[in-house]
């Protein structure tokens, strides 16, 4: 159905959306910002999955299968980590990382 | 066969009774803790007396000789199958006797310390030091092999350098105590040089096995040659280096007159007639391997024996410290006894020098513990130690007088006193073997006299001097030990020691040469005379000669600079040119190499600790460049 959508679209795509989250995780102070470029990070290796699965092993379901693995992985991770976040507001009423020091001794 | 199995406790209870005072004796009240020592010395004594007795006239002489016998051993430490370590209890008749001699003396010591020391402070760390070296002193005569010997060789080593420092507070009394234990250790690494080379040869550090004269040690060890001497030679004489240092004898004398900086009765014990004998005693021990294997260690022996007595005696002549004029004449009298070791021969009438040397080792510990006692009685009474300071002490210190004129005419050799019989003894047996020693000991026993009774004229003649208070006699505790002591050295010499100790154990006949002995008496008389003309009434005639011999004089005076040598080797040649480069080097190059490391060490991890912040972001950020890095590198540039 798709035949026509080349490989390297994918691939672009993908590379695309890793850098940005790699970029959004390295820059942003907020929390929540860096937990959403962790999650684009998690979706572009998704995508790359799904891409090769596709084309190298049309037959085969490991690629799909990895891929919902990681995408209820994530669910869980989100949870725990916006549990965490909610804590850290409520501690020190701010989810900037650089104001959240007091654990470094 | 009579069993010796207790006299294993002859050295362990003064070993106990030194646990006692020393863990405990701050606890009792000083006069109790006196009491245990004296008390325990006692027993010793009396246990020492009841072990001579049965050793030399109810043991078993086979074909007529005292047998050595080995009351206890127990292997000590077991290092491999053939080297180990024993510790034990040998009996012959020189350990016997020795222990007759040192427990005699100690015990009078303790008596006389519990009226000299009393109200001084550290009273039961006194008499604890005293237990501990009465236990090291027993040991060392009584041990059965040379590594214990050696090790109790250490302990009265030990035991000296604490009882010298005993007044810790003085610089003095610290200093000379240092000497006495640096100046000893060194020549005890003769010692220990000497004990590996000998029982490397013998395979055995057993004195039965080392000793016996168809043993074969002896024939076995004198083969191997180095350097002219047979290496039994090179081993015995480096043995001797030790006996030099302990036995205060030339070169290694210096720390003896210094060591009188210690309390005097320990002077008397220590110094006088016990641990400095050691030296003699080690000779003795070893007597057979010097006579069979190494005669020309025996020969120096004899010469450095000669050598010391008549350098000490001179310079005895010119001291004004009496306990100073002692020490010389200790070191003098010690060179008798090794010069008598030196002369002898083996078996028989040829073993005299042996017997005499033991003979006198046994009267000068009389005599000399005496003399020093007395010393002690008159320091006491005057609170000085020089003989400017004292005269005319005659009328105030009655007893100390006539038991101290007894000494002297003791160590004069007049008969019939002991000093008379030993060191007739020696005469003839240096008259036999070396005409030469034998001129310049007849030579010593006219400067003896002579500088004895220089000191007794000055103390207790010649003009009065003034004293603040009047002097008074010593309480009976010190009076009642000079007077046995007295009686010791009076009596002394009639022990017939020609059958008790000889060197193979068999008794022989030996009689007073009057052709030696008269003209000896006849020189002691005559240095008296001299000393009694010039120092018994004040007169000019001492400075007038020291006047004339103005520079003889001055070096005697200041101990031919001895020590001053001494300073000078080790100040000015081995500090400076060996310690100090070695010490520059250890502070700068050794620990300024570790410093450097530690300096860069903390200076590089001052400067990174910053990357270290704790900051996640930071540390990913790294971790993306570095990957991206490798990257490029590995897919870009790596072909």
């Amino acid at each position: 159905m798709n035949a026509g959508i080349p490989l390297q679209y994918f691939l672009v795509l993908a590379t695309v959306m890793f850098f940005v989250g790699v970029y959004g995780f390295l820059t942003r102070r907020n929390l929540i910002t860096i937990l959403m470029s962790l999650e684009l990070i998690l979706n572009s290796v998704n995508i790359n999955f799904l891409a090769f699965n596709r084309y190298l092993y049309p037959h085969k379901l490991e690629g799909f299968f990895f891929s919902l693995f990681i995408i209820a992985v994530a669910a869980a991770e989100a949870a725990v980590a916006i549990a965490i976040i909610i804590n850290i507001y409520r501690r020190f009423t701010t989810i900037n990382v650089e104001d959240v020091n007091e654990m470094k001794y | 066969m009579i069993s010796f199995n207790y006299t294993i406790w002859i050295p362990l209870l003064p070993f106990m009774m030194f646990i006692v005072l020393g863990l405990a004796g701050h606890r009792l009240l000083p006069k109790l803790s006196g009491l245990i020592g004296t008390a325990g010395l006692g027993i010793i004594t009396i246990l020492s007396y009841f072990t001579a007795w049965s050793y030399f006239f109810t043991s078993e002489k086979i074909g007529g000789a005292y047998q050595k016998i080995e009351a206890a051993n127990i292997t000590w430490l077991q290092l491999t199958d053939k080297l180990h370590i024993d510790m034990g209890v040998l009996l012959d008749p020189i350990s016997v006797m020795m222990l007759v001699v040192i427990s005699t003396v100690s015990f009078m010591v303790h008596i006389y310390s519990l009226g000299y020391m009393k109200g001084e402070k550290g009273f039961e760390r006194f008499f604890a030091f005293l237990s501990l070296f009465t236990f090291s002193m027993l040991g060392l005569v009584l041990a059965t092999n040379i590594f214990q010997m050696y090790i109790f060789w250490e302990l009265v080593g030990i035991s000296s350098y604490l009882l010298i420092g005993f007044y810790y507070q003085r610089p003095s009394a610290v200093r000379a105590s240092k000497k006495a234990f640096i100046v000893t250790r060194f020549a005890d690494l003769g010692f220990l040089i000497g004990i590996l080379i000998l029982s490397f040869n013998t395979k055995t550090f057993d004195f039965i096995t080392l000793t016996d004269p168809t043993g074969p040690a002896i024939a076995q060890g004198s083969s191997v040659a180095f350097m002219g001497f047979s290496v039994m030679t090179w081993s015995m004489i480096f043995v001797f280096m030790g006996g030099v240092g302990k036995s205060a004898m030339f070169p290694f004398h210096i720390w003896l007159p210094d060591a009188m900086e210690g309390p005097t009765p320990v002077s008397a014990l220590i110094h006088a007639a016990t641990m400095v004998v050691a030296g003699v005693y080690l000779v003795a021990r070893m007597f057979p391997i010097y006579y069979f294997s190494a005669p020309a260690a025996l020969d120096v022996v004899a010469y450095v024996g000669a050598f010391s007595s008549l350098f000490a005696a001179i310079i005895a002549c010119t001291q004004t410290d009496i306990k100073r004029v002692l020490a010389y004449s200790t070191m003098s009298q010690i060179g008798y006894m090794m010069l008598a070791m030196g002369v002898s021969g083996y078996g028989g009438h040829e073993g005299l020098g042996y017997m005499a040397s033991m003979f006198h080792l046994s009267t000068h510990a009389m005599f000399k513990a005496l003399l020093f006692l007395c010393a002690g009685a008159i320091i006491h009474a005057v609170h000085s130690n020089y003989m400017t300071d004292m005269g005319g002490l005659r009328r105030y210190l009655p007893v100390t007088h006539i038991t101290f004129l007894i000494a002297c005419l003791t160590i004069a050799g007049i008969p019939p006193l002991s000093g008379f019989f030993s060191k007739d003894e020696i005469l003839a047996a240096a008259l036999h073997h070396n005409k030469f020693l034998f001129s310049v000991e007849y030579a010593v026993a006219g400067l003896t006299a002579f500088y004895m009774f220089r000191l007794y004229f000055n103390i207790f003649w010649g003009n009065e001097t003034h004293y603040h208070s009047i002097p008074h006699e010593a309480p009976a505790t010190m009076t009642v030990p000079l007077i046995l002591l007295a009686a010791g050295s009076v009596f002394a010499g009639f022990i017939p020691f020609n059958k008790l100790v000889t060197t193979d154990g068999r008794a022989f006949e030996s009689e007073i040469e009057w052709a030696v002995a008269i003209p000896s008496v006849l020189i002691g008389l005559a240095g008296i005379g001299i000393a009694y003309i010039m120092y018994a009434r004040k007169t000019e005639i001492p400075d007038k000669l020291a006047a004339t011999f103005k520079y003889t004089y001055k070096w005697a005076y200041n101990k031919f600079y001895i020590d001053e040598v001494y300073l000078f080797i080790t100040k000015k040649i081995i500090f400076r040119y060996i310690a100090e480069p070695v010490a520059w080097f250890d502070r700068h190059i050794v620990d300024g190499t570790m410093n450097a490391i530690a300096f860069l060490t903390q200076n590089v991890s001052f400067r990174i600790r910053g990357f270290q912040s704790g900051q996640l972001q930071k540390y990913a950020f790294v971790y993306v460049t570095g990957a991206v890095l490798l990257a490029v590198v590995l897919i870009y540039l790596w072909h």
